[in-house]
């Protein structure tokens, strides 16, 4: 028998104790409903986002195509880039990561400060480059001593090599890192350290160069850390191009230019428009734009007065002088306004309203027919032609010998040159084409602009005389041939062609001709048949001519004439067609002719054309297994 | 007045024979399964290695069988006798703690004795519990709704809760009050002046949040509030527990098949997020089954509390399952996001010796009400009061 009390408070204790089981009960039904709710009902949203969390997907870059010149020399290739990085996600401490590093490699304090500076930035799961393009020494030991090294990881990965460095700047370009904005549109261009093509051939076969990407699936810890791998797809290399180009024959190029310190030369077949050699000098090593360029190097760069950046070759624009009279001859020849033995009598000038005209020969030439005006590069007999033909027929045939337009053939930023027409004057001055005008465009001046490569292909259709060629300098894509694409007819009467090429050939090989002496080659069976031109880049003023016009050695660099030079050889049969501007040269004759001479020298003596050509091999060596 | 009692009921001592026979080895059956749920995560933590972990746990559980035995088997009355010194010596290690105990996760929770090391937060929760129904047990059912008799209660509960807020671990702190607060209630306070102080607690509730608790906790309640908040801090650990759980399914991943605890996305796993491993690898049914055999020990606990024939051991048995049953709703509530990140672990399952030492204790009190479930005592015998 229990106290009456106690028995009170043994009921309220039993009645109390059902009302907290009764409440704990409620709560583990609450806690069972919550588990129904995320592991049935939101299942498949967490088991996606537990997936993300474990799996990362790494792009794999693809190995870019290599180029090889057309007897399978590489001019581009790919290095292996030995790097050193570091993922702030796998350390404690960047700096101390970095303490330790420097014992093994030089870390500056600013580079130090870049890598927090990155490290801050970007999620810190993302590598930051803490050195690359190490020697192999130095790399090895950061392997052996790598694990040691928290959050340190080495890494070989495939970057560009030109093995040729400036010799090619102007042909391939180069590779260079990708902007923002760029990367935007391409996941692939988001991967460290990845490069595009910037110039050249680089820039202008960049989809075909730059292959496919593969992917890894790889487990991951939280840490970043990889587990396993889970998928792979291997990455799809880069085509393989081979170009026109003979590296021979580009490298003399190269080597005769520097000599003059800045111009440009072109080697084409006549036949097919293939490109042998295209240079521009001087040039720059494409291998420090890869790398990275240094302040010093880049502003040597930018205040050269010979603009090694500047591709002459295709974008440099000047009046193509007296190197313009063929396309004139032709023009009068096929309009027939003139005979070719039509004599005209050259006293040194000409009027014309109240304008004065002169031969580049002060007391003129005497009589001078078709001919001689090309073996001698008579002024005034291209005065008279022109104003006989006027400017539209000028224009007609200018664009048949391929000035004024681009050729689109591999290599950006080709200049498109300037052919005046009446309407031209209209549209961009307001006024009326004059009868002046026309003069100074038969003999290649005025407004007339025109590129070392359209001067080229001009000269490379005089040689042809059947087909408007155009230029080509890429063989073929993947082992794949780059088909010539059938040309325009040149539609040019043979007797009138062989007119101004019988000039040609008297300009180098008959004693008067303006490039007798500076052009004439030696050695048998060797010859070209060319023509001078004199780019004038200043005007002569009336004041100067009567004092007597200046020589070009008396004047500044930038004040002095562009010389020029175009020519074809051999004389019969023709294979070769080239252009050589000499920027403030001085005279066509003194300067450009014997580099052209010497050039096509070698040419002949190895004519390239003769010679079997690489033929590349689809899915060659350079489908080795990505590391 | 008081030796009316003693004449009355089986006074008598049992003897050892007696007691091994009323002990219930279903109870004990049902924790040792529990324990070896814990030791298999353990397991599985350690990426299949008994190392760390697994070995360590098993070692403590042994101890805590003996200290489960030998809990049992002591009479209740000694219990009681004990009540007041064991608090009051418990009360004296929570205040050492203060001025020579060792920091960890962010708190001032450890005491090192010679080798081991101990929490007195984690002993004072049944040190609490006995004092509160020793209490109890000495005055009658009008007395506890007396202000007069209120006050020692209110100290008892309140003296170790502002030392461990102090710490600061706001986790322990709930757990006391909670517990403490329940003991009043099934100890017979009148729902009249519950109601009240439950409208007062809405000022002291704002009191609180601006005057006592520090940022990290607050910073805490907001993560609660919304997770997604600060997905790389403090919100990561519950947003990827989460993950886990939902992504486990109705059946789980798989034994060490959990990609979120074994890839290490999962923190703290081996101790507050071990039922979120084992959500994951075994998915609803593994969660749900865990939290039925909680269900079944609990409801064996809450037997014995309406068997017992003294106030002290059904208050005591009670405030004992109370207490466990708050570990591991907090526990579990907390990592599916119910409740905010304070620290508490699932009792038997995660890996710690103090919680699991005092859990043992408190189970072989347990059982020692059973045991003694006819032994009554009188409303004072103890010559403490």
């Amino acid at each position: 028998m229990l106290h009456v009390r106690d028995t009170d408070r043994y009921d309220s204790f039993t009645r109390r104790t059902i009302i907290v089981a009764a409440g704990g009960s409620l709560l583990v039904t609450g806690l069972l409903a919550r588990m129904y709710q995320i592991q049935v009902l939101e299942e498949e949203k967490y088991a996606t986002l537990a997936d993300k969390n474990r799996v990362s997907v790494q792009l794999v870059p693809p190995l870019r195509g290599k180029i090889f010149d057309r007897f399978g020399v590489e001019l581009a290739k790919n290095r292996k880039n030995f790097r050193v990085l570091i993922i702030p996600a796998q350390t404690q401490d960047i700096d101390e990561a970095l303490d330790a590093l420097s014992q093994y490699i030089e870390i500056s304090d600013t580079k130090r400060k870049k890598i927090l500076r990155t490290a801050k930035r970007q999620s810190k799961f993302s590598p930051i480059t803490v050195a690359q393009n190490m020697e192999w020494d130095k790399f090895a030991r950061i392997n052996i001593f790598g694990p040691s090294l928290s959050g340190i990881q080495p890494d070989a990965a495939d970057t560009r090599e030109y093995p040729y460095g400036s010799l090619f700047s102007h042909v391939l370009g180069y590779v260079a890192a990708v902007n923002e904005k760029e990367a935007k549109s391409n996941p692939v261009l988001m991967l460290p350290d990845f490069r595009i093509g910037r110039a050249g051939v680089e820039q202008s076969s960049e989809l075909q160069l730059r292959g496919e990407a593969g992917n890894i699936s790889q487990e991951v810890n939280a840490y970043g850390r990889v587990i396993r791998e889970l998928d792979r797809e291997e990455q799809t290399p880069g085509k393989d191009l081979v170009l026109t180009i003979d590296t021979d024959l580009q490298q003399y190029s190269m080597d005769r230019l520097s000599e003059v310190d800045s111009g440009a030369a072109i080697v084409m077949d006549t036949k097919t428009g293939d490109i042998l050699s295209l240079v521009s000098a001087p040039g720059f090593d494409p291998n420090e734009f890869n790398v990275g360029l240094s302040q010093e190097t880049w502003d040597a760069l930018n205040n050269d007065q010979f603009k090694p950046l500047y591709d002459k070759a295709v974008k440099g624009e000047f009046p193509p002088g007296s190197t313009f009279k063929m396309v004139v001859a032709l023009a009068a020849l096929e309009a027939g306004v003139i005979s070719p033995n039509e004599w005209i009598s050259c006293y040194g000038a000409v009027t014309l309203g109240n304008g004065k005209f002169h031969c580049w020969k002060r007391g003129g030439h005497g009589a001078v027919n078709m001919r001689s005006s090309i073996k001698k590069s008579c002024d005034v007999y291209y005065y008279e032609v022109a104003k006989r033909l006027g400017i539209d027929a000028i224009e007609e045939m200018a664009y048949r010998f391929g000035f004024g337009q681009t050729y689109d053939f591999g290599i950006p930023g080709e200049a498109d040159g300037l052919v005046p027409s009446k309407g031209w004057k209209i549209a961009n001055f307001g006024e009326k084409w004059q009868q002046g005008e026309t003069l100074i465009a038969g003999i290649g001046q005025g407004y007339l602009l025109a590129t070392p490569l359209q001067l080229a292909v001009m000269t490379a259709r005089l040689a042809n005389g059947e087909e408007q060629v155009r230029p080509r300098i890429i063989r073929s894509i993947g082992a794949k041939p780059v088909p010539i694409e059938p040309a325009a007819p040149l539609r040019i009467e043979p007797e009138h062609l062989a007119i101004v090429r019988d000039g040609m050939n008297a300009v180098s090989n008959e004693q008067g001709g303006t490039a007798y002496w500076s052009s004439r080659m030696e050695g048998e069976g060797f010859t070209l048949a060319g023509k001078t031109g004199t780019a004038q880049v200043r005007r002569i003023t009336r004041a100067e001519r009567a004092q007597g016009v200046k020589k070009n050695e008396d004047l500044p660099w930038k004040y002095r004439d562009h010389a020029l030079y175009v020519a074809y050889a051999p004389v019969e049969n023709p294979r070769y067609a080239i252009s050589v501007f000499v920027e403030h040269g001085g005279s066509g004759s003194k300067a450009a002719a014997p580099v052209a001479r010497d050039i096509m020298q070698k040419v002949l003596e190895k004519d390239p054309l003769g010679v079997e050509p690489f033929q590349p091999v689809a899915d060659s060596g350079n489908r080795s297994k990505n590391t | 007045m008081a030796y009316l009692d003693t004449s009355m009921g089986s006074g008598r001592d049992l003897r050892f024979a007696d007691k091994l026979k009323a002990m219930d080895w279903t109870f004990l059956l049902l924790v040792i399964l529990i324990a070896c749920i814990g030791f298999a995560m353990l397991f599985s933590v350690a990426n299949g290695s008994l190392n760390p972990w697994a070995s360590r746990q098993m070692v403590r559980f042994a101890i805590g069988l003996v200290i489960f035995f030998i809990v049992a088997f002591t009479d209740i009355r000694v219990w009681m006798d004990m009540a007041y010194p064991f608090y009051f010596a418990v009360l004296v290690l929570l205040i050492a703690v203060d001025f020579v105990g060792v920091t960890g996760m962010g708190a001032q929770r450890w005491l090192k004795l010679g080798p081991i090391q101990i929490q007195p937060s984690e002993i004072m929760k049944i040190a609490v519990v006995m004092a509160l129904a020793r209490y109890f047990h000495g005055i009658t059912l009008d007395q506890v709704s007396r202000p007069l008799f209120l006050i020692p209660v209110f100290a008892m509960i309140g003296i170790p809760m502002v030392i461990v807020l102090r710490q600061p671990d706001l986790g322990t702190a709930a757990l006391l009050g909670a517990t403490g607060v329940a003991l009043l209630f099934l100890a017979g306070l009148k729902f009249r002046i519950i109601f009240t102080s439950l409208f007062l607690a809405i000022p002291a509730g704002y009191v609180a949040w601006t005057y006592v608790l520090l940022d990290y906790q607050k910073e805490r309640i907001f993560t609660f509030l919304d997770p997604s908040r600060d997905p790389l801090g403090a919100g990561y650990n519950i947003i990827q527990s989460i993950i886990a759980l939902g992504s486990g399914g109705l059946f789980g991943k798989g034994y060490m098949q959990g990609s979120q605890a074994q890839l290490d996305f999962l923190p703290e796993k081996q101790t507050d997020f071990i039922f979120t491993m084992l959500g994951e690898e075994f998915g609803l049914v593994g969660g749900a089954f865990l939290l039925g055999l909680y269900v079944v020990v609990l409801g064996y606990g809450i037997a014995y509390a309406l068997q017992s024939k003294n106030h002290f051991g059904r208050l005591l048995a009670m405030g004992i399952c109370v207490n466990f049953f708050l570990y591991l709703f907090i526990n579990a509530a907390m990592v599916m996001g119910l409740l905010p990140v304070v620290g508490v672990p699932l009792p038997l399952v995660s890996y710690g010796g103090t919680a699991m030492m005092t859990l043992m204790f408190g189970f072989g009190l347990l059982m020692s009400v059973h045991i003694h479930k006819n032994t009554d005592a009188p409303r004072s015998t103890v010559s403490l009061w």
